[in-house]
């Protein structure tokens, strides 16, 4: 599923982003499945990494200090950051405002 | 390339295959009791079975779903709503973050009711209707009943609710009324779900008259790819996908892989329409409860082991169709490993009639009671309100974060 470029071009890497609410993560062997009550939407994160960064959302200033982190090597950044893009884009991740790190 | 492993569709599938550690969804039929006595009901139900989990018991399994992160149950019966505790029980659930859905005929989706669905995005119901108008409807349902559907519909949308659900089991009477269907769904703000009809419970004598006939089945095939993406479909038409492309949802028998079924006593089947001994895990009443039945159980051990494809095995469309359904198969007196019964090939037909006049398994538990309230004894019978399909909420709309895999 291509991303659309206005997602990855909207989406501020440098502010804090967190799990919405209303939406499950249950972490499994090829990544985790997110369940979102609100549009009752299951989302399947294929990768062990990305659900690793999904967790270090609520402890980190920015989605970029996420994937710090978690040590995704810069080459990988782009390619994270589009997939919480895509999340963002079906407001699964919301942004925090700063300061109140959960 | 990275050292992200990063899985594709397929791969995702395997993983279905092989079972996951907890179920994503499944059907609680919370009693057998019911108010009416629909002649084709999947679970036979009618008489209250005095075994039932009580409110206790019942709470105590909500917790086990809880710790299991089961993200919602699709509750029916029998009428869940004659359980005193219905509502009790549906709020413990939201307040520990497992989701419910739930059907009903709309008979007691008052205003009240329906403000109370509309609340929370933790509860979602589903409307059944089985004609897109009230001729159809009524000559099955009963007079009055279409009326009846319509009303808690208006009271949903009025209330404010989203995303609920019209939901029609697709039979030779009513395959021609899908666009109606669609209409009525649209008008009001709901979603459409389509349902194939299985042959379990009490469906499996009206089975032979109700289900699609070949050439109506390409007729839904049409119809469905070229309305992907605006219906739900759940796990029920993946049979269909041997036409051509794949349908989108998901393409897999999850039973006692991703799915299964608790009925009213506890007992622990793959699916809701296989109740039946021969696909019955256990009862979570015994020691280790839900969690070591849906983990070790010999039944669903087996379940999770690869399967080989029997006769369909070298048929060109089993990566796509895989068979079909399981419980269609073994309802309908065909060996599990070989072709669905509506397998658009052809083939079961021919392995039906080669089967000529056996004995089908029946039902494991019949709980009809002797001296039923109301009959309902339509030419076209009905499909109940309580058939819950076991994937229904599992739908298209599944995004997976693949921007991963290049
Ligand atoms: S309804 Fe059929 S295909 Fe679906 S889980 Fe049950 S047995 Fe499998
Ligand atoms: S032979 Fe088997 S796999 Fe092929 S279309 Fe028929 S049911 Fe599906």
């Amino acid at each position: 599923m291509a991303l659309t470029a206005v997602a990855v071009e909207t989406f501020d890497a440098d502010s804090p982003w967190d799990l919405h609410e209303s939406v499950s993560v249950r972490p499994e062997r090829f990544g985790a499945l997110l369940y979102d009550f609100r549009t009752r939407r299951l989302t399947f994160v294929k990768d062990p990494v990305l659900q690793k960064v999904i967790d270090a959302l609520s402890t980190s200033s920015s989605a970029r200090e996420a994937l710090a982190l978690v040590k995704v090597p810069q080459e990988d950044h782009e390619r994270y950051l589009s997939a919480l893009a895509r999340l963002a884009e079906t407001s699964m991740l919301t942004p925090r405002s700063q300061g109140e790190i959960t | 390339m990275s050292t992200t492993t990063v899985a594709t569709g397929r791969d995702l599938l395997a993983e279905f295959e092989r079972g996951l550690d907890a179920p994503i969804c499944l059907t609680w039929e919370l009693t057998y009791a019911c108010n009416l006595a629909c002649v084709h009901c999947l679970s036979s139900s009618g008489k209250r079975d005095p075994r039932e989990l009580d409110t206790a018991e019942a709470k105590a399994v909500i917790d086990e779903l809880e710790r299991l992160q089961v993200f919602y149950v699709n509750i029916g019966g029998g009428e869940p709503t004659v359980r005193s505790d219905f509502w009790e029980l549906v709020d413990y659930a939201v307040a520990h973050k497992v989701g419910v859905k739930f059907s009903t005929n709309g008979i007691r989706l008052d205003k009240t009711a329906a403000a109370r669905i509309a609340a929370t995005s933790y509860v979602d119901v589903q409307i059944s209707l089985d004609g897109a108008t009230a001729e159809v409807n009524d000559a099955v349902r009963g007079e009055g009943s279409f009326k009846t559907a319509l009303q808690a519909l208006d009271n949903l949308a009025e209330a404010g609710a989203t995303d609920f659900k019209i939901s029609v089991v697709v039979t030779r009477h009513n395959v021609t009324q899908l666009d109606a269907f669609k209409k009525l769904a649209d008008d009001r703000g709901a979603q459409l779900r389509l349902t194939r009809l299985r042959p379990s419970g009490r469906g499996a004598d009206t089975w032979d008259e109700l289900h699609l006939l070949p050439g109506q089945q390409r007729v839904l095939y049409d119809w469905l790819v070229d309305h992907s993406g605006e219906v739900l479909t759940g796990d029920s038409f993946f049979h269909l996908s041997a036409y051509g492309e794949a349908l989108p949802g998901l393409n897999l028998c999850g039973a006692g892989r991703v799915v299964c079924l608790i009925d009213p006593i506890g007992d622990v089947y793959a699916c809701p329409f296989a109740i039946h001994d021969e696909f019955l895990a256990g009862n979570l009443r015994e020691a280790g409860g839900f969690t070591s039945i849906w983990r070790e159980s010999a039944l669903f051990s087996s379940l999770r082991e690869p399967q080989t494809g029997g006769a369909c095995a070298s048929c060109n469309f089993y990566g796509s169709c895989r068979g079909g359904c399981m419980a269609a198969k073994f309802f309908t007196g065909l060996p599990l490993d070989g072709p669905d019964p509506e397998c658009v090939k052809g083939y079961g037909e021919e392995a039906l009639a080669a089967l000529g006049e056996i004995d089908r398994p029946r039902p494991g538990a019949d709980h009809s009671r002797s001296i039923p309230l109301m009959v309902l004894k339509p030419k076209n019978a009905p499909v109940p309100a309580c058939a819950e399909d076991p994937l229904a909420g599992f739908d298209p709309n599944e995004v997976a974060v693949s921007s991963l895999s290049r």
